[in-house]
C-alpha cells in the first residue's frame, strides 16, 4: 500500500487547513469555556446534572435540552447565544470533517479517488452545516 | 524524492514510535470516534425525531458515555499539546516529556468524569 505525497511548502490548501484545525481548536475551547461560565451562572449549578449541562454548555437551546426538565431562566435565547451556538457549529463541523478528509487521504494514493473522497465530504459537510442550523435555530427570537 | 513517503500498514506495526505515536494514533481514533457519534446525533435529530431519540438512548448509556468522555476529553487536551508545541517549536525538543505532562492532565480530568459517570449509571 502507497500513501499520499507529502504536501508542498507555501501558501497552499494543506497550509491553510492546518492553520484552520488550529485556529478552530482555539476557537471550540474558547466556546467551550464562555458557555459553561454562563451556564452556571444562568443557575445551572443547582439545577442541571453534568450531561445536560454539557449539552448546555455548547447548544442552548430549547430542542437540545427539552428531556431534562430544565427551568433556567430564558436568558440564553438571544442573538448572541445563537451566534455562539453558529460559531460551534462552523468550527466543529469544518474541523471534523477536514480531520476526516485528512485521516482518509493519508491512505489513498490515487489522484482521482482522493478527488471522490474530497467531493463526498464536501457534500457531508454541507449537509452536517444544514442539519445543525436548523437544529440551532430552532428558537425563536 | 525526499518527500516520498511509503510507509505502509505493515510498515508502521514494526515502527516502534513510543508516546508520541501512541498519542497520534489515539488522537486520529478519538477524532473519527467524535465525527461518528456527533455526526449521528445531528443528522438523527435533524431529520428523525424517532430515530434520534432510539440514538439518544444508547448515547446516554454509562458505557458509551466513558467511550465518548474519553474520545473528547483526549482529543481535547491533546490538540491543545500540539497547538502549544506548534506555537512554540523550540518546546519540540521536549516533545516526549509534554505527552507526559498531557497524560498528567488526561488522567485526572477522565478520573473524575469516569466516576461521575459509573456512579451516576450504576445508581440509575
Amino acid at each position: 500500500m502507497q500513501s499520499r505525497p507529502a504536501p508542498q511548502p507555501g501558501l497552499t490548501f494543506e497550509y491553510l487547513m492546518w492553520l484552520f484545525i488550529r485556529i478552530s481548536g482555539l476557537g471550540l475551547y474558547l466556546v467551550a469555556l464562555v458557555g459553561v461560565t454562563a451556564a452556571l451562572v444562568m443557575g445551572a449549578r443547582t439545577q442541571l446534572d453534568m450531561g445536560t449541562l454539557i449539552r448546555w454548555t455548547f447548544f442552548p437551546n430549547s430542542g437540545h435540552v427539552a428531556n431534562a426538565g430544565v427551568d433556567l431562566e430564558l436568558g440564553w435565547v438571544s442573538l448572541l447565544w445563537q451566534i455562539m451556538q453558529g460559531m460551534a457549529v462552523v468550527f466543529g463541523v469544518t474541523h471534523g470533517m477536514n480531520g476526516l478528509r485528512n485521516i482518509l487521504e493519508d491512505f489513498i494514493s490515487n489522484k482521482g479517488t482522493r478527488l471522490v473522497v474530497r467531493v463526498i465530504i464536501i457534500l457531508l459537510w454541507i449537509l452536517f452545516l444544514y442539519a445543525a442550523f436548523t437544529l440551532v435555530l430552532s428558537d425563536t427570537l | 524524492m525526499a518527500r516520498e513517503r511509503n510507509v505502509g500498514v505493515f510498515d508502521g506495526f514494526i515502527y516502534r514510535g513510543g508516546g508520541p505515536m501512541l498519542a497520534w494514533l489515539l488522537h486520529r481514533i478519538s477524532g473519527i470516534g467524535i465525527v461518528v457519534f456527533v455526526g449521528l446525533h445531528i443528522l438523527a435529530n435533524a431529520f428523525n425525531g424517532q430515530i434520534g431519540s432510539a440514538i439518544n438512548t444508547v448515547f446516554m448509556s454509562w458505557v458509551f458515555q466513558l467511550l465518548v468522555f474519553f474520545c473528547v476529553i483526549f482529543h481535547a487536551i491533546n490538540g491543545l499539546r500540539i497547538i502549544i508545541l506548534d506555537l512554540w517549536p523550540a518546546l519540540l525538543e521536549h516533545q516526549r516529556e509534554a505527552i507526559w505532562i498531557e497524560w498528567g492532565f488526561f488522567l485526572p480530568i477522565y478520573a473524575i468524569a469516569a466516576i461521575v459517570i459509573i456512579s451516576k449509571g450504576l445508581a440509575g
